[in-house]
């Protein structure tokens, strides 16, 4: 036995949960699947007094086709989503970033809202959930509230949930028309946490402009990010005149804390980060092309 | 201490647990199944590797506690007592093994990612084995252990089929 003494709580549903929550405050954690907590818990990089199971809340978990979106319950695990056909027809992007989640036994207990909310900057899902504005659900004993994803990640392993508050669902807008969409990361050993990687959707009209397009860059900050400034001069470009290369380029000087660590400089990491940037841009837009 | 009720290689176990014991040593020491390998106890090995209610999962990143319910199975539910199954036969004769410590982790993840891929490629063979570590046989033998399951269960199958 690894970790520290805990109480355990296996509440069965959502109001139950925040309930607890609530009591318990800040020496309470929830866990999920735990493929993030317990390796902390087990090294004690974090103690924490309670452990509130959302295991057995059946509410959390599934995927639900809405007008324009599907929703996918925060218990639900990566496994899951992975096998799901809504998901790969809906929400590509989310389908192919899945199986570069850890290893497949690692995926059949992860979950999407454990990866959300444990909000590791170098983790994919945070990183599509910024690039295709989707949606975050949560609920507290006061009620229920939904954040945008681009003010949920709020610093290293942080997000905008408070204590008493439980991710419950994500909402992933519907992309129709002629999209792409592409993940690209790059680790020394495969599946590890990712050095960097990007993840781009982009939209083009009938004559290959750029109508729309999402560029999230992970491992290269303390939280994912958005190449703003990118997408917004590639609005209305034909293809055609579009170098992959370029925007990766760009991508990367509008970052301020790229991390140096054992796996390089920060200098390295841009390089890499860019490279991945021009390939996902170039897996996008050829299959938007094609569309 | 919470109450626990686990089916376990088809035995069914109930049990009073401390709510930090993980399934691995819950395994190990409760069960006296030791068959199921600690390695790194965080999650970065695969040594520790079962089937819980037929998902293949890392027991050092569940706790017993969370298994209530559940059916698991490890390296000693994987074949009847005195056989091999068809991966660990594929083990032996293809030198998937030196040491042995790593092996309960990887015969049982290839056991689950046969199920689920009867026919895989080397490719896909190499992306679900990367989960579990080795440091003394080598890959090479491993890869060739796992590919001559497949190509061994499915022989059966077409046997099978023509009986």
């Amino acid at each position: 036995m690894k970790p520290a003494r805990f109480d355990y709580h296996a509440p069965v549903s959502v109001e139950e949960t925040v309930a607890l929550l609530a009591s318990l405050g800040e020496d309470a954690k929830v866990i999920a699947g735990g493929q993030s907590l317990v390796p902390m818990l087990a090294l004690r990089l974090a103690v924490f007094d309670h452990l509130v199971d959302v295991g057995r809340v059946a509410r959390l978990r599934g995927v639900e086709r809405r007008d324009g979106s599907v929703w996918i319950g925060a218990g639900t695990t990566q496994a899951a989503v992975e096998r799901s056909g809504d998901i790969a027809e809906l929400v590509p992007l989310l389908a192919r970033a899945t199986p570069l989640i850890g290893h497949f036994q690692i995926r059949n207990r992860g979950t999407i809202g454990g990866s959300l909310a444990h909000a590791d900057a170098a983790a994919e899902y945070p990183a599509v959930a910024l690039t295709l504005d989707a949606e975050l659900e949560a609920v507290s004993p006061t009620g229920r509230r939904t954040v945008p994803a681009a003010e949920f990640f709020t610093g290293l392993w942080s997000t905008a949930l408070a204590a008493d508050e439980l991710l419950t669902g994500v909402t992933f807008p519907v992309w129709r028309g002629r999209s792409g969409f592409a993940v690209e990361e790059f680790a020394r050993r495969r599946r590890d946490f990712a050095i960097a990687g990007a993840a781009v959707a982009v939209e083009l009209d009938d004559d290959d402009r750029v109508t729309r397009c999402g560029i999230g860059l992970f491992g290269l900050g303390p939280t994912p990010a958005r190449a703003h400034a990118v997408e917004k001069e590639l609005a209305g470009r034909h293809v055609t005149e579009i170098v992959a290369e370029d925007i990766g380029h760009s991508a990367m000087s509008g970052l301020e804390s790229v991390p140096t660590d054992q796996n390089g400089p920060a200098s390295y990491r841009r390089r890499v980060g860019a490279a991945m940037v021009a390939r996902a841009w170039r897996r996008a837009v050829e299959e938007a092309g094609n569309g | 201490m919470a109450e626990i009720r686990v089916e376990v290689n088809g035995t069914v176990r109930r049990s009073a647990v401390e709510p930090r014991l993980t399934l691995a040593d819950y395994l190990r020491v409760d069960c006296q199944l030791t068959g199921t390998h600690l390695g790194c106890e965080h999650g970065v090995c695969g040594a520790c590797t079962v089937l819980v209610d037929g998902a293949a999962v890392r027991a050092c990143l569940v706790f017993a506690v969370q298994a209530d319910g559940a059916e698991v199975t490890t390296i000693e539910g994987i074949a009847p007592d005195g056989e091999l199954s068809a991966v660990q036969t594929a083990f032996r004769e293809h030198h998937g093994l030196q040491c042995g410590f790593c092996t309960p982790g990887f015969v049982v993840s290839a056991t689950a990612f046969l199920r689920d891929n009867p026919s895989p490629t080397d490719d896909q063979i190499r992306d679900a084995m990367a989960g579990n570590l080795c440091r003394c046989t080598g890959y090479q033998g491993i890869l060739n252990a796992v590919r001559a399951a497949a190509q061994s269960s499915q022989e059966r199958g077409n046997d099978d089929r023509a009986s």
